[in-house]
């Protein structure tokens, strides 16, 4: 399917619920980001766009109820919700990509259309994603310990980190 | 903007910009103020374990008055949002004022390498590098399959942004713009115009850049930006020769009466200076104004910005304080370069 606006393939496909009857959208990335764009909301370019992007992809694909449940998913590493990402359009840890994954995965196609990286990596820390969660997941316990004046429990913790940084873990 | 490198009479610069993260840290709006110290100083020291990094400047942004937080902001070194965030947070600068650090932006780290002309390859290189000397002493939120993990899913992969500054005076005049710029859009890259003292597009000044982040290499990217360029040169030349064998004197006019305002004006606003510079800019291009050079425009344009004008007179201006000091700088300045250029010239 064509886009209704250019000649680039559809890969977003929106549905209007605001007029009397469903309307529906069949529109490329850039045409569907200058339509949610220039469409309600306001403020700053890229967040009401990333907003509007996530607000229309999830109205076709869930009800209200399911909506609101996912909306209460917070993530257990930053504690950032669903609710709170959709708003500001900025995600509060690495983990997100993860625990919001299912979510993240068609907007990210919708974006740039792939979802996979093909680009440099990095080539000394080579943790896995779990690896890098558990970075964070340490780096809160050493604060937390620090805050108890636990500082044997800090070491210990510090002691942790520093194997996973260099790839002793 | 030096007015030198590869097809500078258009391509004002090119610049690239990677978005890097922490892998130990949640990203930046998850951070306590006690993180973002953290990160800050984390960063600071390891930024100064690299051979050949000592020797940048380190500012704290948050320690900064205003006024010298704008002035990063119209040198580029920053963006506008570091300059108006809140909390610990900083740049480090090189010595030419090519590379830049920013610390505790929308991401922890935002590398820029930015080069006068159209010269993205030895940028790539530049920022290349130095992203793997960071990446030697600081752990990088990576993931297999998605890449560099960024705080907006629009920057997700590479991280990386190329974009290229553009002159396009005669494409406007000749209202062929609009035609670029949606023959751009369908190849996925987006356009932009230069913003002035507000947030109003300024005239003929146009950024392009990647739209996507993920799933090309970094050197396709660069490719896509740097294969399409040549070919919006060739069309502002084309609308320039156009303009120039129809209508020379209309177009010989424009610019001299340009150049006569900035000569003579009292009194300037930013925005119109920036028209009449880019008119001159094309006059100089065109050989029309011959006691010019590219540089001395390019330095124009920055050095009449607010921030700079309030520098240089060293005191706080109100707008209607910085028309008049603008227009006095420009007034000696285009005297002053007049001059030398009659005197070499005899």
């Amino acid at each position: 399917m064509k886009c209704q606006q250019c000649e680039k393939p559809a890969t977003f496909h929106i549905t209007e619920l605001t007029g009397e009857k469903p309307h529906e959208l069949h529109l490329c990335e850039q045409c569907a980001q200058s339509y949610l764009t220039n469409n309600p909301s306001g403020g700053t370019p890229i967040q009401p766009s990333l907003a509007g992007m996530l607000h229309h992809q999830l109205k076709v694909a869930d009800t209200a109820k399911e909506l609101a449940k996912l909306d209460e998913q917070v993530c257990p590493i930053c504690g950032i919700s669903f609710y709170e990402f959709r708003n500001q359009g900025r995600l509060g840890c690495p983990h997100d990509y993860t625990c919001f994954g299912s979510e993240l995965e068609p907007l990210i196609v919708n974006i740039h259309g792939d979802s996979q990286h093909a680009g440099k990596h990095p080539k000394h820390h080579q943790q896995t994603s779990q690896e890098q969660t558990r970075l964070i997941q340490l780096h809160n316990d050493m604060k937390a310990a620090v805050e108890k004046e636990d500082y044997e429990r800090a070491s210990q913790i510090r002691d942790e980190i520093r194997k996973i940084e260099d790839g002793q873990s | 903007m030096r007015g030198s490198g590869p097809e500078s009479d258009i391509v004002i610069s090119s610049r690239i910009r990677l978005a890097r993260n922490l892998a130990e840290f949640p990203f930046i709006r998850r951070c306590s103020p006690q993180d973002r110290k953290s990160i800050e100083k984390m960063v600071h020291d390891r930024l100064h374990a690299i051979p050949g990094f000592n020797a940048l400047y380190y500012l704290r942004v948050d320690e900064l008055a205003h006024v010298d937080r704008q002035f990063l902001t119209e040198r580029q070194l920053i963006s506008r949002e570091h300059a108006e965030a809140e909390g610990a947070r900083s740049v480090a600068i090189d010595n030419d004022e090519r590379l830049s650090v920013m610390i505790n932006e929308e991401d922890h780290l935002r590398i820029q390498v930015m080069k006068s002309g159209l010269d993205l390859h030895s940028a790539w290189q530049q920022i290349n590098e130095v992203d793997d000397q960071l990446e030697s002493k600081l752990t990088y939120a990576f993931h297999e399959r998605l890449g560099y993990l960024t705080a907006c899913p629009t920057n997700v992969g590479t991280g990386m942004r190329v974009s290229v500054m553009l002159h396009l005076p005669a494409l406007v005049i000749t209202n062929q713009i609009e035609k670029v710029f949606r023959s751009l859009q369908k190849i996925n890259l987006a356009v932009r115009g230069l913003y002035g003292e507000g947030s109003q597009a300024m005239g003929d000044f146009y950024q392009i850049s990647n739209q996507i982040t993920l799933g090309k290499s970094e050197e396709e990217l660069i490719g896509q930006v740097s294969g399409v360029v040549p070919m919006i040169i060739a069309y502002e030349r084309k609308a320039r020769d156009f303009l120039i064998t129809q209508n020379r004197e209309d177009l010989h006019d424009k610019i001299s009466r340009a150049y006569g305002i900035l000569c003579t004006a009292q009194t300037i606003s930013s925005e119109e200076t920036m028209h009449l510079l880019s008119s001159v800019r094309m006059g100089v291009n065109l050989g029309l104004i011959d006691d010019l050079a590219i540089s001395d425009i390019n330095k124009l344009f920055v050095e009449t910005q607010p921030a700079h004008l309030q520098k240089l007179r060293g005191n706080e201006l109100d707008t209607a304080g910085r028309n008049i000091e603008r227009a006095l700088y420009l007034r000696r300045y285009l005297q002053d370069r007049g001059k030398e250029h009659r005197d070499e010239r005899n």
